[in-house]
């Protein structure tokens, strides 16, 4: 029914799914009733646009938002955003947060028994360039426990919140570290079925990006939903 | 061969250090033009417990039917951005104020009936929930193309209510499982 050209729908099997026990939060928290198909109209191919008063000088910097430097490695975290049809989507706000060096948050409802940083507050802001480039500095987050299961940590990661041209591009990940030990139990990378699906959100060092003396690197390209070139038909909704 | 989309993940209990910096619960500017509404309402989850720790994003038109987006201005630039984003308080309530949005196109021609687009997130969501909210008493519902692909049983979540003593006062729950269950969408 749609005569607009929508967003193309996730490939079988890419995106985690709403119920997934393994992360017991998602048992009370997923929908039962089934969803409605909704083809997209002018409201879902539209989507909030951000720009440069939305972002101050040295947003993306985490490690300067403070009197002294925070705790930690420091790292940048720089990637691009393209879609799927390996277009930059440029201008796109992106927002990161994300544990101190000890694995804890700077929330109230954060009690794990390590420190706290007074110079870490854990949040930036960046907006991608024309060819949809994006780069953080920031510290490399240290794993934490969460009360999942008996054991239970979270893989070290970096929380990513994207806007693209069209609201249902929007998307939230997680970026990961390489050779993590704890992804393997990780229930939430896991949730992911598809392995290579699950293996992108694990980035990738970044030796040229390196600041000598200073600071490592890592990658972390992110895909949004690609558009159709035309509209769908009636009949394949 | 196209790239493969990034999966999502959940936005998890911390997400306030993440969202708040650009929360936003005044939609549109005092000086905007149309009818001025406030709406408030709940989010809850499948043992009925509030949710103190969900964020809602609200995505709409200004009341002349213009997205603040270069596909959706008619040649005018929108009066407002049109964004919202509320995180829930303790009490797993949410507020904010706009002003009622004008119709925009939809299939075939159709025009819309008035609506906000809401995005969810809360920990124990893998990915975010999309859904719609419809104005009470608006004829142009019963029309409404998307509004129709819903189970009539069950539009009715969909469309907020009067709330008690104010016009200009609407509720909307968001029931994210069980009895009342909000009409979510595969988007």
């Amino acid at each position: 029914m749609s005569n607009i050209a929508g967003y193309r729908r996730p490939y079988y099997d890419t995106q985690p799914p709403y119920l997934y026990p393994g992360y017991k939060s998602t048992v009370k928290r997923s929908p039962r009733a089934p969803l409605v198909h909704l083809p997209h109209t002018l409201s879902e191919v539209t989507g909030p646009m951000f720009g440069s008063d939305d972002v101050a000088p040295g947003d993306a910097d985490l490690t300067a938002q403070h009197d002294a430097a925070p705790l930690g490695e420091r790292i940048v975290v720089s990637g691009r955003i393209l879609d799927e049809n390996s277009k930059p989507v440029a201008h796109a706000l992106v927002e990161l947060w994300q544990a101190n060096a000890s694995g804890r948050y700077a929330h109230d409802v954060d009690d794990h028994d390590a420190p706290l940083d007074p110079n870490f507050t854990g949040a930036g802001r960046a907006l991608t360039d024309a060819n949809g480039f994006y780069s953080f500095r920031t510290i490399k987050p240290g794993a934490y426990p969460w009360r999942n299961h008996y054991n239970a940590w979270r893989p070290a990661h970096l929380h990513f919140s994207l806007f693209g041209l069209g609201l249902v591009q929007r998307l939230v990940t997680q970026m990961y570290f390489p050779g993590d030990p704890l992804l393997a139990y990780d229930p939430m990378y896991n949730s992911v079925p598809d392995a290579r699906a699950r293996e992108r959100l694990v980035s990738i060092f970044d030796w040229e990006r390196t600041i000598p003396d200073i600071a490592l690197a890592f990658r972390f390209d992110i895909v949004l939903r690609g558009r159709d070139e035309t509209p769908m038909e009636t009949s394949r909704s | 061969m196209s790239l493969i989309t990034t999966a999502s993940q959940t936005v998890g209990p911390y997400v306030k250090i993440g969202f708040l910096p650009l929360a936003v619960d005044a939609i549109a500017p005092k000086d905007a033009a149309g009818e001025r509404v406030t709406v408030h309402g709940r989010v809850v989850d499948g043992d009925g417990k509030l949710v103190t720790d969900s964020v809602i994003e609200i995505w709409q038109a200004d009341a002349e039917g213009r997205y603040a987006h270069p596909e959706g201005a008619k040649g005018q630039p929108a009066a407002f951005r049109g964004f919202g984003r509320i995180l829930t308080d303790g009490k797993g309530e949410f507020r904010f104020s706009t002003i009622k949005p004008g119709r925009v196109p939809g299939p075939d021609g159709a025009l819309q009936a008035p609506h906000l687009v809401v995005t969810v997130f809360m920990r124990g969501l893998l990915k975010h929930l999309l859904t719609r909210v419809y104005f009470p008493g608006e004829s142009a519902n019963s029309d409404d193309p998307v509004l129709n692909l819903v189970p009539a049983d069950r539009r009715g979540t969909l469309i907020a209510t009067v709330a008690a003593g104010s016009k200009s006062t609407l509720e909307w729950n968001v029931i994210v499982q069980g009895k009342n269950e909000t009409v979510f969408f595969d988007f």
